[in-house]
């Protein structure tokens, strides 16, 4: 399975290698480092890349290519997946997952490398294991450690390995025993440039943060189930309560863990709650381009549309902006042609717009084409789809927890506007 | 098995003790190196060349301090070396002392360092075996499986037998998750040694019958690396795979499915009933051959599905759930390469969710929609728009959407995937664009009804700014124009003016072909783009130059009065070019056409060779033969086969016997154990489980097990008490205790080794025999002592059957060593033995015999060599010497060299005569041993009371008054003289 890992950089310097099986010499990323040079794009690196005698599988996060090396068959979702999960748990642990956190960091992702591969199989990928066998870095406890001289390595062996609900460590006590529940949906559309939804669709999330003492065994029901059409679970939800009931019965990990993914079926019609209206023009012969922009609030049941950020990737003919934002602030780079606005809150009864000139390539005929727009947004305490969480019961335990549950609805990477 | 194992123990016994002889002599000599490489430093410590090495130095300091804070920051700093792909190697011997420590993350990090440079210091490496050895009989399950996972992982080919020995017993260990831990050590040892594959199979055979979820995954996993063909050790298990599928962790349910599926695919018959299987698709059937064969079958009788396939589609069928992308692809795979035709279809929404998630993914997910795609249409035509373009989607993800949407058109979406199509092409990312350009263009000669809109499309982008959208439709168009030339002489004449504009050489090169092939519907321009051509031939690129010869020769054959002198004139360029593709083509084309004396018979069939109507190029998608390979695969992913690619076979015609499957119901040792591991979470087990893995098995068997299961588990539990007791956690104490009891006995018996001769080969006819005490603990059976033999073979001819004869007194227990087949001139091999000396040291005869020979030789051994160390503290040390107080006590005093008295030179000279360890003393004058013997274990302590003026009183408190008198007679001896 995975024979080795490298961690290879922006400018492309390998910074971490860890080998689990015979040593694999750091030559061979000399092939990926290739195809690296011929993308345009740090993300055009191809997730597969064959060498003669291996195999690379690299995936990018936060600027930093994981980069897999594997020998013989295996699935690659197999080691797309895991490596997204080292992410995850780098993340997880260190709170950024930045070339200077792992670095400062080493002997700990070296550690939790150590324990979630076994000669390049899967090992402990739960996040509740790992934390009993490693201790999450914080500042307090790296004090003590340089103080006293302690470890970040747990004492305790991890019992949740053995047992039939290997996602929750054993002995769990909390004081305040609390539940969270946040229901985040986030849209993805495309929007042609007359303002109609060429494809939009709902898919959500409910994370969840639980500090329970002992085993709780909990349920979480929902009004209308029906809305979600495909769904994927944590482990921990019994599948067949679901089937059968609509009904989320589960035994909780300890702390925060992912519970449920649904996508909303698309026989409902999405309503984008953010309209653009627009005019972007280049005159035939002048080296000016008008560039006019302005967002609106749409059907977000008086709840405010917040965090917007629009960015536009504009025309490689455009050589500079200059404009105007009604409010927040924007950054045009000359380089990468990428315009960003950060907006901020969107005010129903001043509506925020961005106007002003381009100025285009002297002597350059027009760009023949309009640039798409991005936007990202917040609306809390609404979930688009109208999802509602009926009511939480918890079995198995004594005590009364405390319970709460937020809806948030965001754009998705996907949110975009062709203004072409 | 009981024979197996002691045969196998006698080989890693013999492994170790050559691994140790060779640890200790390499010790001593690096003892030495480091001792002057310390010298060397002290001396240059400015030079600044050296600065590397002297970081290096300090953490070796660090490692060999004694506080515990110094070592795990040194090893720390090492561990960050590593990572950074450093070499640390020269550290090792440092490190490896450490491994025994108490401190757990010093430990684990010393194990990383094992790890990794345990191949390139194999013998060093060897020093660690013992500990992990002990371990591995350590009452806590988690220090047991460590222990294997390091053992295991140290990739030593000495340490083969010892990794088989320990692999066989923690395959039978109670403890389900030291059982996984054997699984994944199976394929280390696979990896390491591959002539063990028949021993670890039965390994595998055995944790196959396991019934821990913990395990399940595991064992498939090396039952895919080690034996994938031996699909027979899965037929009694293969219901209780399935069944156990939903509780297996989500990596080992990728590796059981894609197992599955291979096993599936060749003991049940096709459900894809002939007809039915290819409705949707009109072009040639892709199992077809296999229909064909089955056709007679099916009408015979109705396929009905065996009911082991059907478990295996049902309880994948949940896992489609899955927040683990690789186990819904497995699932989704499964599903097609397996299910009935109309069920597979059930996969399509989770493999558009699979979409959403990362980039990486995303492209897998959709390689394999595009292979699914060609064949099945209805799949994914209600999700086409998740296969909408995204601007900000990687190039690679692009194309791939592009291929699905071009696979999915048809008559009824195909204006909604033109207008889609439309934005695409004027995309910013120029590639993608050409790319659409292209899609356009097969969807064009796939769908007869928008051939011509889409090339009026092609041809309005004909006059579009981008120089590569125009040369990628002018590239198409060309293509497209190829299948009806009749009626578009037009666009010929459009795209010749255009001519000019274009820069792209293989837009330039298309139009040039367009032209000469079509050559006498545009009679008037052709010419002229010659004569423009023959102007600019010479800056051309070499594929426009190719072109151009081809023109002006099609030319020549159809309007040879207009275009002769051209002709002539390009060809006579060419003649001359730089590139000899060119120089051949117009040699070629000169021979052909024009005619003339030498010309052959070819001169008559130029028109005929150069305008023959040529089939128009078949514009099919890239994944079109994808799907030899097994969806999910790497080699799919790569379109070629991966190194260890398992083909999938084709259904059997008739299915094998389905008997194979049943089980009778029986108690496996495993799930006892796993019950026992369980009992903590009694009750949570029980509510998950019962919601979650029991309701998965629907068969009236499975249920009837689990019954039987839970009333087992009442009186066993009574009967185990002790269970809690056993799985106790106290890693820390463990360790600690392992560290001083183990230590202080390595060190103290590095002593030198003295080499005895066994037979000389003057005597031995060219045979030659040495031995010494190894003084480790014989594994063979405690009462015994160690002996290690090297055999030389110092004649001409190679000896043969090399073993031991009879032996005096006959009732000696001697354990021989395997016999020697053959040993060739100037070779030697080191052997182990071990003989029971009962506590005397009376000689061991024995008949050393080769095929031709007989010798009769003879160990005597010194009375030190009978013992082997004890430890224990001072307290102890004198309550028992206390015990053995009287005629128990011998003593004498001696005058000591000067040299020997100091304590450490006191301590060397003991332990070179005895086989004694260490007891730490308070007081600076007295020195105190302690061991045992081997056969009888009696207490020997010696203690040595320093006098004034080297004199000193010398005690030994035995039982066995007569070893007491030799040795102290031994040890008088070893002190007195220098």
């Amino acid at each position: 399975m995975i024979h080795s890992l490298f961690l290879v950089n922006a400018s492309g310097d390998i910074f971490l290698e860890k080998h689990w099986k015979s040593v694999v010499s750091r030559s061979v990323c000399d092939y990926f480092f290739e195809a690296q040079e011929r993308a345009t794009e740090p993300e055009n690196v191809p997730p597969v890349i064959p060498t003669p005698h291996h195999y690379l599988i690299s995936v990018l996060r936060h600027r930093i290519y994981f980069v897999a090396v594997i020998q013989s068959e295996v699935p690659p979702l197999f080691v797309i997946e895991f490596l997204h999960r080292v992410v995850d748990t780098f993340q997880d642990y260190f709170g950024v997952c930045t070339e200077a956190a792992i670095k400062d960091n080493v002997v700990v992702v070296y550690e939790l490398l150590e324990e979630m591969l076994d000669n390049g199989f899967p090992l402990a990928t739960e996040s509740n294991i790992l934390k009993e066998l490693i201790k999450p870095p914080t500042i307090l406890r790296t004090m003590v450690n340089t103080i006293t001289g302690s470890t970040n390595v747990g004492e305790q062996l991890p019992t949740g390995q053995l047992s039939v609900v290997p996602w929750r460590r054993t002995g769990v006590k909390y004081t305040n025993n609390e539940a969270y529940f946040d229901v985040v949906e986030e849209i993805d559309a495309i929007i042609d440039k007359s303002g109609s939804t060429i494809t939009a669709e709902i898919q959500g999330v409910i994370d969840a943060c639980v500090k329970l003492t002992g085993m709780p065994d909990l349920t979480l029901s929902f009004m209308n189930p029906r809305l979600l059409d495909d769904v994927s679970f944590h482990p921990c939800v019994r599948f067949k309560r679901w089937e059968a009931e609509r009904i989320l019965s589960f035994i909780p990990p300890d702390g925060n863990f992912r519970l449920l993914s649904y996508h909303v079926s698309s026989q409902n019609l999405v309503a984008i709650p953010v309209y653009v209206k627009h005019n972007i023009t280049f005159r035939e012969g002048s080296s000016q381009g008008r560039f006019d922009l302005t967002l609106g609030p749409k059907q977000t049941m008086g709840k405010a549309v917040e965090s917007v950020l629009v960015s536009s990737q504009l025309p490689r003919g455009v050589l500079n902006a200059n404009l105007n934002p009604s409010q927040g602030t924007y950054t045009f780079d000359p380089v990468t042609k990428l315009l960003s606005w950060d907006v901020g809150k969107i005010n129903p009864q001043k509506l925020p717009s961005l106007k002003g000139t381009m100025s285009l390539q002297a002597g350059a005929s027009k760009p023949d084409e309009n640039p798409t727009i991005n936007i990202q947004f917040k609306i809390q305490q609404m979930a688009i789809s109208g999802l509602k969480v009926n009511r939480l019961d918890m079995y198995g335990e004594k005590y009364k927890p405390f319970k709460g549950i937020k809806y948030m609805t965001k754009a998705g990477n996907l949110c975009q506007f062709r203004l072409h | 098995m009981d024979v197996g194992f002691s045969s196998l123990r006698s080989e890693a016994v013999g492994a170790v003790r050559t691994a140790m002889v060779s640890a200790e002599n390499l010790q001593l000599t690096l003892k030495a190196e480091l001792s002057q490489e310390e010298q060397a430093l002290t001396h240059i410590r400015s030079n600044p060349k050296e600065a590397h090495k002297a970081g290096n130095e300090d953490l070796k300091e660090m490692l060999e301090s004694s506080k515990e804070s110094l070592k795990l920051e040194a090893m720390k700093r090492i561990v960050g070396l590593i990572a950074k792909g450093k070499n640390a190697s020269e550290l090792f011997p440092a490190v490896v002392k450490n491994v025994a420590s108490k401190n757990i993350e010093l430990k684990k990090l010393v194990y990383v360092y094992l790890v990794r440079y345990a191949e390139e210091q194999q013998d060093l490496a060897l020093l660690s075996i013992s500990t992990f050895q002990r371990a591995l009989k350590d009452p806590n399950q988690f220090i047991r499986a460590s222990a294997l996972r390091v053992l295991s992982s140290i990739r030593v080919p000495i340490i083969v037998p010892i990794m088989m020995l320990a692999i066989k017993e923690a395959a039978a260990d109670l403890s389900p998750y030291v059982r996984k831990t054997s699984a994944h050590a199976i394929q280390k040892l696979f990896s390491l040694d591959a002539d063990q594959k028949e021993q670890l199979i039965e390994v595998i055979e055995k944790l196959l019958k396991d019934k821990s979820t913990l395990v399940a995954g595991s064992v498939v996993m090396a039952f895919e690396e080690v034996c994938p063909d031996r699909i027979d050790l899965i037929h009694k298990n293969y219901r209780k795979l399935c069944n156990l599928l939903v509780d297996v962790e989500e990596w080992g349910q990728v590796v059981i499915i894609s197992m599955l599926t291979r096993y599936a695919r060749t003991q049940f018959t096709s459900p894809w009933k002939e007809g039915a299987m290819f409705d949707e698709n009109n072009e040639k059937a892709f199992y077809e051959s296999d229909s064909e064969e089955k056709k007679g079958h099916t009408e015979e009788k109705p396929y009905i599905m065996d009911p082991d396939h059907r478990l295996l589609l049902r309880n994948t069928k949940p896992l489609l759930q899955s927040r683990n992308t690789a186990v819904v692809m497995s699932v989704a795979q499964l599903y097609w390469h397996l299910a009935p035709k109309h069920e597979v279809s059930i996969v399509t929404k989770s493999l558009v969710r699979l979409l959403r998630s990362h980039r990486e993914v995303q492209y897998i997910v959709l390689q394999n929609i595009a292979t699914m795609s060609i064949q099945r249409k209805g799949m994914f035509e209600p999700f086409m728009k998740s296969f909408y373009v995204r601007s900000t989607d990687a190039t690679h993800i692009k194309t791939l959407k592009l291929e699905i949407l071009t696979n999915l058109a048809n008559e009824a979406n195909i204006s909604t995937i033109l207008r889609e199509f439309q934005t695409y092409v004027k995309s910013q990312d120029k590639a993608f664009a050409a790319a659409t350009i292209q899609a356009i263009g097969r969807c064009a000669t796939n769908i007869s009804e928008v051939t011509d809109t889409c090339l009026n499309g092609l041809v309005l982008l004909l006059s579009n700014r981008d120089e590569t959208v125009v040369a990628e439709s002018v590239v198409v168009i060309k293509k497209l124009l190829q299948t009806q030339p009749t009626q578009h002489s037009e666009i010929i004449k459009h795209m010749a003016k255009l001519f000019d504009n274009i820069t792209v050489p293989m837009a330039r090169a298309s139009i040039l072909w367009l032209i000469g092939e079509y050559c006498e519907r545009v009679p008037k321009i052709a010419p002229d783009v010659l004569r423009k051509m023959a102007k600019s031939f010479t800056a051309e690129e070499d594929i426009v130059k190719l072109q151009t010869v081809n023109l002006a020769a099609k030319l020549y054959l159809t309007n040879s009065k207009q275009t002769k002198l051209l002709t002539q004139y390009i060809l006579n360029l060419g003649k001359y070019d730089q590139n000899y593709d060119i120089r051949d083509r117009t040699r070629f084309i000169r021979q052909l056409i024009v005619p003339s004396e030498k010309s052959g018979a070819l001169n008559k069939y130029a028109r005929r060779i150069l305008l023959a109507p040529k089939p128009a190029p078949v514009l099919e998608s890239s994944f079109k033969d994808r799907d030899r390979f097994q969806l999910g695969t790497l080699s799919h992913s790569l379109n070629s086969k991966a190194t260890g690619y398992q083909e999938l076979s084709d259904w059997p015609a008739v299915a094998p016997d389905q008997s194979v499957r049943n089980v009778e119901i029986i108690e496996a040792s495993g799930s006892d154990s796993e019950e026992e591991s369980s009992e903590s979470e009694k009750t949570s087990s029980d509510s998950g489980k019962s919601s979650s893995g029991s309701e998965q098995s629907s068969s009236e068997s499975e249920l009837e097990q689990k019954k039987k299961k839970k009333t087992k588990k009442v009186p066993q539990k009574k009967s185990k008490p002790t269970a809690a007791d056993r799985y106790s956690e106290i890693p820390a104490v463990c360790w600690s205790l392992r560290a001083s009891f183990f230590f202080p006995v390595t060190t103290s018996s590095f002593g030198p080794v003295k080499t005895y001769e066994l037979l000389h080969h003057m005597t031995g006819k060219g045979l030659a025999a040495k031995y010494h005490f190894p003084r480790q603990p014989c594994l063979y059976q405690p009462s015994m002592v160690a002996v290690q033999v090297i055999l030389s073979n110092s004649s001409d001819h190679s000896l043969e059957e090399i073993h031991i004869g009879d032996r005096s007194p006959a009732s000696l227990s001697i354990h021989c060593f395997n016999t020697i087949e053959r040993l060739e001139p100037e070779a030697s091999v080191t052997v182990s033995m071990g003989i029971d000396f009962s506590d005397s040291t009376q000689a061991a005869n024995f008949q050393l015999c080769t095929k031709e020979d007989q010798f009769s030789v003879s160990i005597q051994p010194a009375v030190g060599e009978l013992l082997m160390p004890s430890s224990m503290t001072e307290q102890d040390f004198c309550k028992e010497q206390g015990k053995l107080q009287g005629m128990n006590e011998t003593s004498a005093t001696i005058t000591m060299e000067t040299a020997n008295a100091s304590s450490q030179a006191i301590s060397k000279q003991v332990l070179s005569v005895a086989n004694v360890g260490v007891v730490s003393s308070s007081q600076n004058n007295f020195s105190r041993f302690a061991g045992r013997t081997v056969s009888s274990g009696a207490l020997v302590l010696v203690s040595l009371e320093l006098k004034e003026s080297s004199t000193a009183l010398l005690t030994i408190n035995t039982e066995k008054t007569v070893m007491a008198s030799m040795l102290l007679r031994d040890i008088k001896q070893a002190l007195t003289q220098a």
